[in-house]
C-alpha cells in the first residue's frame, strides 16, 4: 500500500500532474475543491502501536479517528485536542492535514501540540520521517508540526505518532444566561484563574462552561461558580463533532465563516448569528456571501483572521500578507517542487 | 569588503551598540559549550526591530554571515560565532512591551530573561510555564530558537506549546508577523521557527501565553536503593491517571554532589531520587499525592517525603536546580548530553550508560527530566589530560546512538548547534537532511544566517557514515565511497 502511494506520487512528480489526497472525504464541502487525480489514503489504515503506559499512539493516516478514540477510551485515555470526527468517518491524516481542534484546545492544546512525529511522502514521493515517538525532540527543523494545517500541500502524511492524555475522572457543564459581551468577559475571567476548565462556549444567549478533573475538584468548582446544569445533553460532544445546527450546510447565498480572534475581542459583527468557542478565540459566523469582504476586514482589524469554511458558491481567498505568501510558496516548493499536491482548483 | 561593511555599520548603529575591539569581543566567543570558540568580526547590539532590519539588510548586501545570540547559555554551540561573522547580540532588546492579564499573554522583546516574564506576570496571579534550569539568565529569544523545555514541561508543554505569536526578521531584512490567535492562518510558521536555532530568522518579538498559577503545588521526594526501581517508578507514574506537574530524577552521585554544594536536605545513601510534583486545586493535589505515593511505594521507594509548605517545596527543588553547578565541582570539565527516549526505556538506557562509563573509564552522572524521557548524562573529564576530551566526545556519541536505537532523539531540548552535527547523520537520512536544507534555502537562499549549524553537510555524514549504518541501509548511496 505504502509502496503504491509512493509509486503514484513519484510518477505524478515525474509527469508534473496534480494529485488530490483523499482520506475518507469526510470534510467535502468544508474546503475548496482540489485539482487532479484522487490519491486514496483511506485504506492505508491501522493502529501500529499503542502503549497506554507511555501515553503514545502511532497509527497510519487512513485510520478512522473514531477507531483511535475508541481504543484510547478503552484504556481511559483520549486525544486531548478533540479533533472533530465528522460522524465517525474522518481519518487521522485528514484531521492532521486540516489541523482542526475541538473545544478543549485552549487548555489541552491543538492537534499540532499533540503530534510527536510523522512519516510523510513529499511531493517527489520521498518517504521521510520527522519527529518521533518521544515527548521532546529538537533534532532538525520541526517539519512534523509544519504538516499540521498545511492541508496536504506539503506532503502526504502516511503515519503519525501522537501524545495522548488520561480522560478526566468527571466532566460537568454549567450554564450562564448572558449576552455575548458579558459571556466573553466572564469566560476570560475564569480562564485567568486556576479553575479546572475544559470548555467555554456561547450560543443563543447561553454561556456553557465545562469543568473537568477529579470528582472533588469539579464538585468544589461547580459550587463556587454557580450557574445552572445544562438541559441539553451532550452539547459539548455535538460541538466537538460539529453537529450543532450552526454547522449545517448554508443556503445558496449564505456562508459559514470561522473567525480566529484574540479571546478577549469584544463582540464582532454581532448582527450575524454566532457560535463562540474557545472563550472567544474561535467564532463560527453565518452571513451572506456578499459580506465576505466586510467580515475579512473586521477580523483582520481585530487582530485575527476569517476563513470561509462552508458555502455552495465558490471559495474566495481572503487577502494575506504578501511577504508571508511568498515565503509559504517557497516552503511549498521546498517540499513539493512541482506543486502537485492538493493544488486548489483554479490555482 | 569587511572594511566597507564595518564603516556602513557604524553609520547604521550608534557607537555604544557596536563592539569592535578584540578584548571585548572575547566575551562573545562561545556559549555555554565552551569547547568551541571563535571570534566574531564585530558584535552589533540592536536596540529595536528597526535596528535588526537595518543591520540584516546591510549584512545581506555585503554577504556577511550573521549569528544571533541571546544570553549565551546554549549548550550546543548554537550561538558560537562562525569565523568572520557579525554577531547580533539581542541583550539590549529586553523590554516587556505589554501584558494583558485578562487575555493572558505578554508581548516581550527577545532579550527579556525567561524568569523576568513570570516575575512580571506574578502580580496578576499568572506565570509563563516553560522553566529551563537556566531561567534566571537565558532569554526568551534563545528559548524560542531552541524550543527550550523545563522542569514543568511534562504537564505544561515546551516553548512551542506556550507561544501565541512571533515577529521575526529574515536574513534579507523582511519582517514576518506570525500567529496571534489560537488557530493559524496558512502554514504553521510559528511552530517551524520554534527550535530553528537562529537559522531561519532573527526573532524580534515574542508573544507568550500566560497561565494562572495553580492554587497549590506539593512535591514528593522519593528515594530508591536501586536506579532501576526509580526508572520503573517513572514509567508507572506516566502510565497512571495522574499527570505529575514535574518528574525529575537524580542519581546517587548527583545527590551527594548537590548535598556537598548546598545542603538541600536530601538523603545521601541512595542510588536515585525522584522529585514528583502535583499541582492544581487542593482536591486534585490531595488525590494526586495519594495516588503518586502509592505508585512510588509499589515501585520500591524506600522513603517518601511530601512538602508541607511552599518553603519546603522550594527547598526540595533548590537542590535539583543547583545540580549543574554542583556537578561542576566534581571534575574540571563536564560534557552535558541531551538524549530523549521513551519513558519505558529509561531504566535500560541508564544501565547502558553505566556500562559505557566503565568502558570509557569516565564517570557519568545523571540528573534529568525523567517524566519527559529527556536524559542529561553529564560526562566528567579533565580536558588537560591528553585524550580525555576526545574520549568524552566518543562516549557522548555512543549515548546519542543508544538513544536513537531506542526510538529516541539525539537532542530533547538543547539543540543540535555545532555539537550534534554528527548525531544528525545518525538520526536522519540524506533525503531528510536535504529537506532541511531546502527549508533553510526557502528562508535564507544565501545561507548567511547562523551557517554551519544544525544541518550537517552530506560530505560530513559520508565521513561519519563510513562506520555507521542507518536503518539497515548505507547512507547516501549516491556519494562515492572509497
Ligand atoms: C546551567 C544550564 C541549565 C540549562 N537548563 C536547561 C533546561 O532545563 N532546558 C532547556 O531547554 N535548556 C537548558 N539550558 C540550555 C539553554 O539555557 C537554553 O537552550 C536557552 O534557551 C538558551 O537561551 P539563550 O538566551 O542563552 O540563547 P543563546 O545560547 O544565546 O542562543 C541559543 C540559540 O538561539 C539563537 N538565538 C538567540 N536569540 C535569538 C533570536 N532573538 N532570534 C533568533 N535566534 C536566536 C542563537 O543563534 C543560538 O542558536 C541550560 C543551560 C545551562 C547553562
Amino acid at each position: 500500500m505504502l509502496t503504491d502511494l509512493q509509486a503514484q506520487l513519484r510518477q505524478a512528480h515525474a509527469m508534473s500532474v496534480p494529485v488530490r489526497i483523499v482520506g475518507a472525504g469526510s470534510k467535502q464541502g468544508w474546503h475548496a475543491p482540489q485539482q487532479g487525480e484522487a490519491l486514496h489514503v483511506g485504506s492505508h489504515a491501522g493502529i501500529i502501536d499503542y502503549a497506554p503506559a507511555e501515553r503514545v499512539i502511532s497509527a497510519r493516516a487512513g485510520t478512522r479517528l473514531a477507531e483511535i478514540q475508541a481504543v484510547l477510551a478503552s484504556q481511559g485515555q483520549m486525544l486531548a485536542a478533540e479533533p472533530p470526527d465528522f460522524g465517525g468517518h474522518a481519518t487521522l491524516g485528514g484531521a492532521l492535514a486540516t489541523g482542526w481542534s475541538g473545544p478543549r484546545r485552549p487548555w489541552a492544546g491543538a492537534m499540532r501540540d499533540q503530534l510527536l512525529g510523522v512519516e510523510i511522502l513529499n511531493g517527489q514521493g520521498e518517504l521521510l520521517r520527522f519527529g518521533g515517538r518521544v515527548m521532546k525532540n529538537v533534532a532538525g527543523f520541526d517539519l512534523a508540526r509544519l504538516m499540521v494545517g498545511a492541508n496536504g500541500t506539503l506532503g502526504l502524511i502516511t503515519e503519525a505518532h501522537l501524545k495522548v492524555l488520561p480522560l478526566p475522572e468527571v466532566e460537568t457543564v454549567r450554564v450562564f444566561e448572558l449576552p455575548q459581551a458579558d459571556a466573553i468577559a466572564l469566560a476570560n475571567r475564569l480562564c485567568a484563574a486556576p479553575w479546572p476548565l475544559s470548555g467555554a462556549a456561547w450560543q443563543g444567549g447561553l454561556l456553557r462552561i465545562r469543568l473537568s478533573g477529579n470528582a472533588a475538584a469539579v464538585a468544589t468548582a461547580q459550587q463556587q461558580l454557580g450557574g445552572e446544569p445544562d438541559v441539553e445533553r451532550h452539547w459539548f460532544a455535538r460541538l466537538q463533532a460539529m453537529q450543532l445546527d450552526s454547522f449545517a450546510p448554508p443556503s445558496a447565498e449564505q456562508g459559514l465563516w470561522r473567525l480566529s480572534l484574540p479571546q478577549t475581542c469584544p463582540p464582532l459583527l454581532a448582527d450575524y448569528p454566532q457560535l463562540i468557542d474557545w472563550a472567544g478565540g474561535r467564532r463560527w459566523l453565518s452571513a451572506p456571501l456578499a459580506a465576505a469582504q466586510a467580515i475579512s476586514t473586521s477580523a483582520r482589524g481585530a487582530g485575527g483572521h476569517a476563513l470561509l469554511q462552508r458555502s455552495q458558491a465558490g471559495w474566495p481567498t481572503a487577502p494575506r500578507n504578501p511577504t508571508l505568501l511568498a515565503l509559504e510558496a517557497r516552503i511549498r516548493r521546498a517540499l513539493d517542487p512541482r506543486q502537485i499536491l492538493n493544488r486548489r482548483q483554479g490555482d | 569588503m569587511s572594511e566597507a561593511f564595518l564603516s556602513a555599520l557604524r553609520h547604521t548603529l550608534p557607537a555604544e551598540a557596536l563592539v569592535l575591539d578584540v578584548e571585548r569581543l572575547r566575551a562573545f566567543e562561545c556559549d555555554a559549550l565552551s569547547a568551541y570558540r571563535a571570534l566574531p568580526m564585530a558584535v552589533a547590539l540592536p536596540g529595536s526591530e528597526e535596528d535588526v532590519i537595518a543591520v540584516l539588510q546591510l549584512a545581506h548586501a555585503h554577504r556577511i554571515p550573521v549569528v544571533a545570540r541571546g544570553a549565551g547559555t546554549g549548550l550546543s554551540g548554537g550561538a558560537t560565532p562562525t569565523a568572520g561573522c557579525l554577531l547580533l547580540g539581542m541583550s539590549r532588546m529586553r523590554r516587556l512591551l505589554y501584558l494583558d492579564p485578562l487575555a493572558r499573554y505578554a508581548r516581550v522583546q527577545p532579550g527579556v530573561r525567561n524568569q523576568a516574564i513570570s516575575e512580571a506576570a506574578g502580580h496578576y496571579g499568572l506565570y509563563y510555564a516553560p522553566d529551563p534550569s537556566s531561567q534566571i539568565a537565558c532569554t526568551i529569544g534563545g528559548n524560542v530558537a531552541e524550543n527550550a523545555g523545563g522542569i514543568h514541561c511534562l504537564k505544561y508543554g515546551l516553548t512551542v506549546h506556550n507561544l501565541l505569536g512571533l515577529r521575526a526578521v529574515t536574513m534579507e531584512g523582511e519582517l514576518l508577523e506570525l500567529g496571534g490567535t489560537l488557530d493559524c492562518n496558512g502554514y504553521d510558521l510559528l511552530a517551524l521557527l520554534t527550535g530553528s536555532e537562529g537559522l531561519l530568522a532573527v526573532v524580534t518579538e515574542v508573544t507568550v501565553r500566560l497561565l494562572p498559577k495553580p492554587q497549590l503545588a506539593r512535591v514528593i521526594l522519593a528515594s530508591f536503593a536501586e536506579v532501576g526501581h526509580a526508572a520503573d517508578a517513572v514509567a508507572q507514574l506516566v502510565g497512571s491517571g495522574a499527570t505529575p506537574a514535574a518528574l525529575e530524577m537524580m542519581d546517587g552521585a548527583t545527590v551527594r554532589a548537590v548535598e556537598d554544594f548546598l545542603q538541600a536536605g536530601y538523603p545521601t545513601d541512595v542510588a536515585a531520587l525522584l522529585l514528583c510534583e502535583a499541582d492544581g486545586t487542593p482536591e486534585e493535589v490531595e488525590a494526586d499525592i495519594v495516588q503518586m505515593s502509592r505508585v512510588l511505594r509499589a515501585a520500591g521507594a524506600c522513603e517518601l517525603r511530601v512538602s508541607d509548605s511552599e518553603a519546603e517545596r522550594q527547598q526540595l527543588w533548590a537542590g535539583r536546580k543547583a545540580a549543574f553547578p554542583a556537578a561542576a565541582k566534581l571534575a574540571p570539565d563536564y560534557y552535558c548530553m541531551d538524549g530523549s527516549i521513551p519513558r519505558a526505556a529509561v531504566g535500560r538506557v541508564l544501565a547502558g550508560i553505566a556500562s559505557l562509563s566503565a568502558q570509557y573509564g569516565l564517570a557519568c552522572i545523571n540528573v534529568f527530566h525523567a517524566g519527559d524521557g529527556n536524559l542529561h548524562p553529564l560526562i566528567l573529564f579533565d580536558a588537560n589530560r591528553a585524550g580525555e576530551l576526545a574520549r568524552a566526545e566518543q562516549f557522548g556519541t555512543d549515548i546519542a546512538a543508544l538513544c536513537v536505537s531506542e526510538g529516541g532523539a539525539i537532542t530533547g531540548e538543547h539543540g543540535v548547534g555545532i555539537e550534534k552535527l554528527d548525531g544528525m547523520c545518525a538520526q536522519f537520512n540524506a533525503a531528510e537532511l536535504g529537506q532541511f536544507s531546502a527549508i533553510k534555502a526557502a528562508f535564507d537562499p544565501l545561507g548567511l544566517l547562523n551557517p554551519g549549524k544544525l544541518i550537517p553537510t552530506l560530505h560530513r555524514c559520508a565521513e561519519y557514515g563510513r562506520m555507521h549504518v542507518h536503518r539497515g541501509q548505507l547512507p547516501h548511496p549516491e556519494l562515492p565511497r572509497f
